[in-house]
């Protein structure tokens, strides 16, 4: 080969190429390679130092959840056809992912009750974020009003990027688990680019989405060009909804609530926890912002010789055409794992998802019943919750998760250590799948109480009365 | 329109626009240069009736399959009508590019812009062999 | 090899999606047993219930198999044939790595799980950060960057945090005009904007240009090297050097790491950061778009503005998750970023080890090369050559991939370079990359990757010259009309974007 080429020898290619002031003379101080059973019990060992849901009952939740995900769907997208090509830009050779990618649109569309859905985008909270440049890409508003129920990393991927293009972000607090309404529409003018809640929200309470949405569209009419500063049109804001793809078989969509904009996490929908990616996520729009929607978009269309076929469209939006005039960077989707996602709904299918919601919606109701009963124990909120519910303790939160660990439970996420707001001290969320069965449910209280009387009623509430300044209980 | 064609009777912005000066208005669109670089145009969304044109400066774009591209106002003005049949036809931008693919028509606010212009040759000289 | 006399019967059948199939009833969930009380109306009042459920098909699951994996067979993949795109580093995804990412203590281990519970994930993520900052030669690492456009955005927002961290507003970005199309769209969505710096006759930056663009409002120069001509600059050092006389960051992006890995550091170069597309060279697969997952390296005077968290390790050796970083741009992303991507790419390091990433560097540059020299000097069978042409853009050598222009066959065959890309697809390779990068004509940009065999490229090299062959002495008809063998011929992409038809109608 190196005759061929004309070189004396393999060096030659990189002397002749790269200056010797920034070869690299020395070897890469890496662990040696290894051969592959070697490499395999390094990997399984690492794998045993992890606590799994596989380990431990897990009420682990707050944006990824222990979904069964069916054999089926391991086997499909381990499959040489789906896991190896590229991006398909040679459609010809590509139908089988690009109808995929079709169909899956189709899924998210229907889940989501929107005309118009894209081929997917990285995960949930940066699909929020996408969401908001959109919307400053439409109307030009300076600024994003956001709930203080969406999810804590959705609210802060949307601050980073939004300090990139010098957007303001508000946000409003919660009422009794649920977006304040007044304060909303309060914070809502003319000048709003986007007003974005979460449907559940972050403690599980379901939202009056219609309200919120038409009250976000009254405020803004009613102030429009009130400051006089903006150059917001009639019409604002863009309301955007990040939503649990899970509780749609029950819960009215956004489409039919007023919502423009709907993102989420994509994880639920057949895809494992895999620590936090990768998943997908998911977007869908009112058929007006076809034109400004991120990522790839499959589109039908037929081949010279009349068959049905499909490619990717719209692509003079995406990065490679447009550049800088972009509607977002994304050149990567997550075509692997949306097709886990529209199998999963297939798998499902119309009566499965309406059961399954109404399995989850049972257990939660129960699991929150049954742990309220608990001493020391009460409900941040009592709205309606389909599948996470949110639990105050009367006693440190670490240490009653530090018991229950002992007990090979997982009770759920320390609600302030994810949040940082204080009003979340002695929180804790819970999530049901409908892997937690009834009787794990009552494992759960049955260690969850102990654990909470036993770090010890007394001592902790007069501790925490004690910093915010009440009267000790006698 | 499949040979290059410039038409005697109007004014060309060397960046591929076209103006037809009619008294106080000017009706513009991209030369069949332009129409033949992008290929067969999918859209075209033209800008709102009152919008003020700068000349030079880009006030709409025009989208093929595989490449968007920004029209220049040849002229500063006033958008005063606008080809409302694109929407459903954007393919006549290609086919009669000086005629029904006219994009929008203005108000002219200088007209000693004019003098920057090229006409048909000087246009032709500039696209080269 | 023409248009068959009857249609083949992948071509013959007829495209249905899944929700087509199926009838009323059908069915392949079965839902867990309900084994808790009914709930009344108040549990989730009318007014928030949805009155229709989603149309989703109702299938079995034999259904749902025989579709999917149907719709599998219409697909081209890596594993079935030679994928040469272009800054896109195909090579062979080792399958050890679908067994380690699917044990359950990585595959079911929640992203919120207690740092004392996931000692070894967040070993796994440490020791990547390690392997990946020696290699790139910049020792400050964060995992979270979701794909290679994410990583970019990382890189010009933490270019941006840290002019702000000395007060200065700076306004530009600096790219070449080959740079790939995902640079521009970073930036604008970091509140920048792009100013293009030229190419030189050599195929590198253009100094002069450079000079003249660099100035106190410049935040960051945005390269890769080498670059999408395949094409070293040798005037690095003097790029760094002019980048950072005006006080602005050198970005790198990491698409074409594959021609450098233990031959060259970009850290040595003088990039102040640097992304890494495990997806590329690391062999986490494609998935036929995505996942992906795009790390990024940084040096010193950038370090404390990466993105929140970062995984770090005490002094009694426990591993940790980092919260508490006052100056760092934020989060990009939900947790710490795909895990999952990570697992593969540690195996993958684990499995060549220092010695092995420098072989596979050295191997796919001697590929590229090698492939390059058949091309130039494969007869077509009329004396003349495929490089008469299809001739090579730039220079003499090149690194892992090199851009042949189509301009020649375009002019003397009347054959453009979609042309034969498509009639490729009827030779059962996947075409290079086309129209790509745009300061080439008729592009043809070709990345061979070190895990093909000689043999491969043979064939390749052949299919190559039998086109323009065919071409040649029958006319250019034979490829426009290409390709005539697999499952649908020429879609018609202008209808579909005309008139966008983006979901199964119901």
């Amino acid at each position: 080969m190196l005759e061929a080429i004309g070189v004396p020898s393999i060096e030659a290619l990189f002397e002749r190429q790269i200056p010797e002031g920034v070869r690299l003379r020395r070897p890469l101080e890496l662990p040696d390679g290894r051969p592959e059973q070697d490499v395999y019990a390094h990997l399984r060992e690492l794998a045993r130092k992890n606590v799994s849901a596989e380990d431990e009952l897990s009420f682990l939740g707050a944006g990824m959840y222990d979904h069964y995900v069916p054999a089926l769907i391991d086997m499909l997208m381990e499959r040489s056809e789906f896991l190896t090509p590229y991006t398909p830009y040679q459609p010809e050779i590509s139908q089988g992912g690009l109808q995929v990618m079709f169909e899956y649109q189709t899924a998210i569309s229907e889940l989501t009750a929107l005309p118009v859905a894209n081929a997917s985008v990285y995960e949930g909270p940066s699909a929020v974020a996408a969401a908001g440049y959109l919307a400053k890409l439409h109307n030009g508003g300076r600024r994003f009003v956001v709930s203080a129920g969406l999810h804590p990393h959705s609210i802060e991927t949307l601050r980073t990027q939004a300090h990139g293009y010098g957007m303001e972000v508000v946000e409003v607090p919660l009422g009794d688990g649920v977006t304040d309404p007044e304060a909303w529409a309060a914070a809502i003018d003319g000048d709003t680019s986007a007003a974005i809640f979460a449907q559940p929200n972050f403690y599980g309470a379901v939202e009056d989405a219609a309200a919120l949405s038409a009250a976000a569209k009254e405020a803004a009419k009613a102030s429009f060009g009130g400051d006089g500063a903006g150059f917001a049109r009639p019409g604002n804001p863009v309301l955007i909804a990040q939503v649990d793809p899970i509780t749609l078989g029950i819960l009215a969509p956004p489409g039919e609530c007023g919502v423009d904009v709907a993102v989420g996490e994509g994880q639920s929908l057949g895809n494992r926890l895999d620590f936090g990616g990768p998943s997908f996520g998911f977007f869908a729009a009112r058929e007006e912002y076809l034109r400004r929607m991120p990522g790839r978009i499959a589109g039908e269309t037929t081949d010279v010789d009349g068959r049905r076929g499909f490619v990717l469209t719209l692509q003079t939006r995406e990065q490679h055409i447009r550049r800088e005039k972009a509607t977002s960077n994304i050149c990567t989707a997550q075509a692997l794992n949306a097709l886990g996602g529209v199998v999963y709904l297939a798998w499902l299918g119309r009566r499965g998802i309406v059961e399954l919601g109404e399995l989850l919606l049972a257990r939660t109701r129960y699991a929150r019943e049954t742990l309220c009963a608990l001493d020391g124990v009460q409900a941040l909120h009592t709205q309606p919750v389909i599948r996470e519910f949110a639990l105050r303790l009367d006693a440190d939160v670490a240490e009653v998760r530090r018991r229950c660990a002992a007990q090979g439970v997982n009770p759920g996420v320390d609600l302030e250590k994810i949040t940082g707001r204080e009003e979340d001290r002695g929180g804790l969320l819970v999530a049901i799948t409908e892997q937690r069965s009834r009787a794990d449910i009552d494992r759960l209280a049955e260690v969850l109480g102990a654990a909470v009387a036993a770090v010890g009623r007394g001592k902790n509430t007069a501790q925490r009365a004690e910093s915010v300044g009440e009267a000790v209980p006698a | 329109m499949a040979e290059a064609n410039y038409p005697q009777d109007l004014l060309y912005h060397p960046e591929h626009d076209w103006a037809r000066i009619e008294g106080e208005t000017a009706t513009l669109g991209i030369t069949w240069y332009a129409q033949d670089a992008l290929g067969e145009v999918v859209f075209f969304d033209p800008p709102e009736i009152g919008t003020t044109l700068v000349k030079d400066e880009p006030y709409a774009e025009v989208e093929s399959v595989k490449a968007v591209s920004d029209v220049l106002a040849p002229l500063s003005g006033e958008i005063v009508e606008v080809n409302g049949d694109l929407a459903g036809d954007p393919g006549a931008i290609n086919e009669d590019p000086y005629g029904e693919g006219w994009l929008v028509k203005i108000r002219i606010a200088e007209s000693a812009e004019r003098e920057a212009l090229l006409d048909a040759e000087a246009y032709s000289a500039t696209l080269g062999g | 090899m023409t248009a068959p006399a009857t249609e083949l019967p992948l071509q013959r059948e007829r495209a249905r999606t899944i929700f087509e199939k199926g009838a009323p009833g059908r069915r392949a969930f079965v839902c867990p047993e309900w084994d808790v009380p009914q709930v009344g109306a108040e549990a989730l009042p009318e007014r928030f219930r949805r009155k229709q459920p989603p149309r989703l098909p109702e299938v079995s699951e034999p259904e749902i198999v025989r579709h999917y994996v149907g719709l599998s067979k219409r697909n081209f993949d890596l594993d079935s044939g030679f994928y040469p795109l272009g800054s896109c580093t195909m090579k062979h995804n080792p399958r050890l790595h679908e067994r380690v990412a699917a044990l359950p203590g990585h595959a079911r281990l929640h992203p919120l799980q207690d740092p004392e519970k996931a000692q070894g994930a967040l070993e796994l993520m440490w020791n990547l950060q390690q392997a990946l900052a020696e290699i790139s030669g910049l020792s400050h690492v964060s995992l979270q960057p979701s794909a290679g456009s994410h990583g970019e955005l990382a890189g010009v927002l933490l270019t941006r945090a840290y002019h702000e961290s000395r007060g200065e507003r700076r306004h530009k970005v600096l790219a070449p005009d080959t740079s790939h199309g995902t640079n521009p769209a970073t930036v604008t969505m970091a509140g920048l904007e792009v100013v293009k710096v030229a190419t030189n006759p050599e195929g590198g930056v253009d100094l002069e240009d450079l000079r003249a663009k660099a100035d106190a409002d410049v935040a960051c120069l945005m390269l890769t090297n080498p670059n999408t001509l395949g094409l070293f600059d040798p005037n690095i050092a003097e790029i760094a050097a002019i980048v950072h006389g005006v006080g602005a960051t050198l970005y790198y992006d990491g698409a074409n790491l594959n021609a450098v890995m233990g031959l060259s550091r970009p850290g040595d170069m003088g990039f102040d950061i640097v992304h890494f597309n495990l997806h590329k060279s690391f062999t986490q697969p494609h998935g036929g778009g995505g996942p992906g997952s795009g790390p990024i390296a940084v040096s010193d005077r950038i370090a404390r503005f990466l993105p929140r968290p970062l995984v770090v390790r005490h002094e009694d050796g426990a591993f940790d998750l980092d919260f508490d970083r006052e100056q760092s741009i934020g989060r990009l992303r939900g947790f710490q970023g795909n895990y999952g991507c990570f697992v593969r790419s540690y195996a993958y390091i684990c499995s060549l080890g220092g010695d092995g990433l420098r072989d596979a560097s050295e191997t796919a540059v001697l590929n590229a090369n090698y492939l390059l020299a058949r091309l130039r000097e494969h007869d077509i069978g009329d004396g003349r050559s495929v490089s008469d042409f299809l001739p090579l853009a730039y220079g003499e050598l090149c690194l892992h991939e090199f851009v042949l222009s189509g301009g020649p066959m375009k002019k003397t065959l009347g054959l453009k370079t979609l042309d034969l890309a498509k009639r490729l697809l009827d030779h059962g390779f996947h075409p290079p990359t086309v129209y790509f990068p745009l300061l080439v004509e008729e592009a043809l940009m070709i990345e061979p990757t070190e895990t093909e065999t000689r043999e491969t490229l043979d064939a390749f090299a052949d299919a190559i010259a039998e086109i323009l062959r065919e071409a040649a002495e029958e006319g250019p008809e034979i490829a426009r009309n290409a390709p005539y063998t697999t499952p649908v011929r020429r879609l018609d992409e202008v209808g579909a974007a005309k008139n966008p038809v983006i979901r199964q109608a119901l």
